[in-house]
Formats: structure tokens, sequence, C-alpha cells
């Protein structure tokens, strides 16, 4: 597998790790990774989305390629990791200590 | 100063009749108290237990544990497309039915019949006693008056109740009255694209239900949130609902929000902005087939152009909110103990059609779930101080009227319980 997403947002390569596909996995990488590592995929992948919307409003999710599922993945993971950087400056919801809230059903894709 | 109009009572409070004394969090502390809740509420009221997508065909079924009944159940599609429940429960000696790997974990599937792991007793769907391991060693075994315990069950705009009370008489819609009337007709089924979590909240259920029936809490609790200006703003303006109403032990709010996309783009996060979405849903609302001014008339009740969303509280563990922007939560509370509860929430969405719409999704999804996180987890350090007893009486105000209906009708189903079962004589 050399490239993971679809060749325009190759920029994105060097973040593969972060196309998870479930929320559990992408909240626990994001309460696993530092504000230094959110910072620097924040700074990469949030321009991509905002240039990126006519792309995603074309990409059908019917029959969407593999390519299309990792972008979308990783988007998501943008989405819960526009939390530490935007607002909390550290991975978790400030004040929350050991509570969990844990997602127990949700889309295939 | 008002910004919204009040009952020209005043208050909520006094226009709903309620009275306006401090408040006392014993029914929420006491391990007693809960005893009497179970009995007197969860084993007698119509809960609600899921939805019918939950059992897309014939044989589809998911248990469902009932801690706070003392009981666990199968909820499952006849071959007839009926939907039933039964306790889970083998007729034979007892053993848990249906369950895999964790007894007390909920489980589900697609089966022809239920089959007991002990002894391989078999039930169908319907469920009737469909055959007996080793039947000639038995005494006479009559197997048509050992089918499964079943359970009331109806299925209201395609969310499942049960009663779990034999002797419960009262119809579901009876039980769910003026509000659910008015609500039926509004496109639940369209709305098939489900997120769904669940957390262990160690704070009694009431609390729970009190933080997510008043708004006062949000421009503080949740100030992080917002971009500090509109935390600011916001903070100032404080919260005012546009109404309040109950009937019987539920009731609603009707709030204001999500006006969507807003006024001031400087105001929402860059995540938000990107997506044109956040906590109270996508900005452009999926077609749903009724515009918003053409909802169903207990929706937006008072017609505000200004109506963000609506909550309802169907007594007594079931909140139902519903957006502008076309989408719905739900929320469950079900007891384990008078101090811990399984808190869960489903988003119901309009499938998406792209990957933009998806994501738009996924963030309102975990907007509800950061704004979750932080419920939660003060709740645990109010049900600790409660429990401390340094301070008995607390004064609630007028946004935060639902919160003394909720123990008011807890407190009532309790005493009326009691009072039935105590043997009180009628005066003689």
């Amino acid at each position: 597998m050399s490239t993971v997403f679809p060749p325009e947002f190759a920029a994105l390569e060097p973040f593969a790790d972060w196309a998870v596909p479930t929320e559990t996995a992408r909240y626990a990488k994001r309460i696993a990774s530092t504000m230094d590592e959110l910072d620097a995929f924040y700074a990469v992948a949030f321009p991509l989305l905002k240039s990126g919307t006519a792309y995603l409003e074309h990409v059908s999710m019917e029959g969407i390629s593999e390519e299309d599922k990792h972008l979308l993945w990783l988007f998501c993971a943008l989405v819960t990791v526009a939390f530490p950087v935007e607002a909390w400056r550290q991975p978790r919801v400030p004040d929350t200590g050991a509570a969990s809230i844990d997602a127990v059903f949700e889309p295939a894709v | 100063m008002a910004h919204f109009k009040k009952p020209e009572e005043g208050s909520w409070t006094e226009h709903l009749k309620i009275d306006t004394e401090p408040v006392s969090y014993e029914d929420s502390i006491s391990p007693e108290h809960y005893e009497l809740e179970r009995d007197a509420i969860f084993k007698r009221t119509w809960l609600n237990v899921g939805r019918v997508e939950q059992l897309p065909k014939r044989g589809s079924f998911f248990t469902k544990e009932l801690d706070a009944a003392g009981t666990s159940l199968i909820v499952a599609r006849g071959t007839d497309d009926e939907v039933r429940a039964f306790h889970n429960v083998c007729r034979h000696r007892g053993n848990k039915l249906v369950w895999n790997d964790f007894p007390r974990e909920e489980t589900s599937g697609v089966c022809r019949q239920f089959t007991c792991k002990y002894h391989a007793w078999r039930y169908d769907l319907e469920g009737k006693l469909a055959f007996v391991q080793q039947e000639q060693e038995f005494f006479d075994l009559d197997k048509s008056k050992y089918g499964l315990n079943q359970v009331h069950t109806d299925v209201w705009e395609g969310f499942i109740f049960v009663n779990l009370d034999p002797e419960n008489t009262t119809p579901l819609r009876e039980f769910l009255g003026e509000f659910a009337q008015g609500i039926e007709g509004y496109p639940f089924h369209k709305m098939t694209q489900a997120h769904k979590y669940r957390a262990e909240i160690g704070a009694n259920w009431k609390l729970f239900i009190d933080a997510f029936a008043e708004f006062y809490h949000a421009p503080i609790l949740h100030a992080g949130q917002y971009v500090s200006d509109e935390a600011r703003k916001i903070q100032k303006y404080g919260y005012e609902a546009l109404h309040y109403d109950i009937d019987g032990p539920h009731s609603m709010v009707s709030s204001w929000g999500g006006i969507a996309p807003p006024h001031d783009r400087s105001m929402v996060k860059p995540i938000e902005g990107a997506l044109r979405s956040g906590l109270f849903g996508p900005w452009e609302a999926p077609d749903i087939g009724i515009e918003t001014e053409n909802l169903p008339p207990a929706v937006n009740p008072t017609r505000d152009k200004r109506w963000g969303m609506d909550s309802f509280v169907f007594f007594p563990n079931f909140m139902l909110l519903i957006w502008r922007p076309n989408w719905v939560l739900t929320y469950h509370y079900w007891p384990t103990s008078y101090n811990t509860h399984i808190f869960e929430a489903t988003c119901y969405f309009v499938p998406p059609e792209n990957a933009f719409q998806r994501l738009q999704q996924e963030l309102a999804v975990v907007s509800f779930k950061e704004y979750g996180l932080q419920d939660g987890n003060t709740l645990e350090a109010t049900q600790s101080m409660l429990e401390s007893r340094a301070v008995t009486e607390f004064p609630l105000n007028d946004q935060e009227v639902l919160l003394r209906h909720l123990h008011n009708t807890a407190r009532q189903y309790v005493s009326e319980h009691q009072q039935r079962t105590s043997g009180a004589p009628a005066a003689s």
C-alpha cells in the first residue's frame, strides 16, 4: 500500500495512522497523543478539509472507495482532534477525570 | 431582564403550579429510597428499551438489562412481524436464556429459536417452548405451560416500550399523554443513521436528567466550548427557555438556539465553520418531507421563529430531543444503584449522501460527547457532596422548573405505591 488517500490529498500521507475506522479508536489515539502531535496533524489536515469541501461533497457514501474511506476516517479524526487544538489546549476534556463515554454503535463507514 | 416572555403568573414554576421552596436531594442519596423507586417506578411504568430499526427482520432480537427492575429482557421480532419482549429466563432451571460470554452484557442478533446454554431447551420467537431435551424423563410436562414469561410490549412511533407490571392496564399511548400525541407524525423512520454512546455515571439517575432538563448551566460549565468572545456574550446573556410545559409525569422545554448558520461567523470555532455544523447539528437541514413551520404541533409548540430544539422528558427515564436541523437525540438513564447509573445517548440522522454530510454529522456527535463528558464528571462531584449531607436544602430557579417536577413526580410514584402496598387500609 504505497498511498492511502486520493492523490489530491497526498500531503496527508505522513498522517495515515489517523485514518482510524471507529470513533472509540480515534478518541483513544487523541488522548494518547501530545499536544505537539495533535497540533502538527491539525496544521496539515485542517486546510485540506477547508479546501476539500467540494471534493468531499462529490464522494457518495454509496460504494465509497477504499481511498475515500481512509480520507473520511482521517477527517473524522480531525473532528475529534479539533477540540483539544481549538478549545482545550490539552488532549482530554478539562475536568473530566476518569469519566468516559464510549461509542457502542456507529455507522460502518 | 427577561429576554423571553414568561407566563402572566410571573414565572414558569408558579404557572405550572409547582412550589418554589428550596428542595431536598434526599431522594437521590438514600439507598432505601432507591429500593422504593425500583418497585414503584421501574417495575411499573412503561420504559423505552429501543427502536424498531434494531429489529430489522423476523428473528431479529436484542437483550436489555434492566438492573433497576431486577431483570433482563429479550426483545424480538416474531415470524408474524410482531415485536414482543420476554423475561430472559429459561423455564427449566432459571438460567439466563440469551447471553454471550458475559452474562451481564447485552447482546443482539438474528435467530429462529432461543436455545438455553444449559440443557438446550428451545423457545420459538413467540416465546413458546418448542423443544425439551429428553422430554420423556419429565413428569407429565405440558410444554404449553412453559413458554417464556412475556411482558407488556407496545410500539410508539417506532420506539419500543415495555411494562414489567403484569397488572398494568394503562395503554402506552395513554401513559405517554399529550406530548407524544402531539409529536406523532414526526418522521423518525427517516433518521436511521444512528450513533450510540454509553457511560457509567457515578450519580443518581435523576441527577443526570436534571443536568439535561435545564440549560442554565450551559453558558458556564461549557464556556470553554465557545470561542472566548462568544463565551463572554453567552454568560452575560444567561439562559432562558422559550417555553416549559408539563403533562402528568412528563415535561418538556422548548429552546431557542442552533440558528444556522450563526449570524456572526467569527463566533464559531474553525472546525464548525469549515464543516458548517456543530452541537446543534449540521447547518443545512436534510429534507424530511416537512418544513419546520409544519412540524407536528407538540414540536416547537409556540411556533417561535427563534426555535432551536425541544427536549421532552418522558417519565421516568427517556428523553427525546428534536432539533431544528432535522435530527433527533435520545437519552436513557438506567439506574444500577442509588448513586450509579448507565447513561445511553443515541443520535439519529437522515443517512448522509456524501462524505461531507457524514463529517457534518460526526462533528455534531463528537460535540455532544465533549459536552456529555463535562456533564457526567460534574455529576460525580455533585453526588459525592450531596451525600455528605453538609447542606440539605437547595434553591432552584425558574429555569430549573423541570427538575422540581421530576423529583416531585418520582416521590409521588413512591408514596402512592407505598399506600397501595402497605395495605394502608381505606378509612373504614
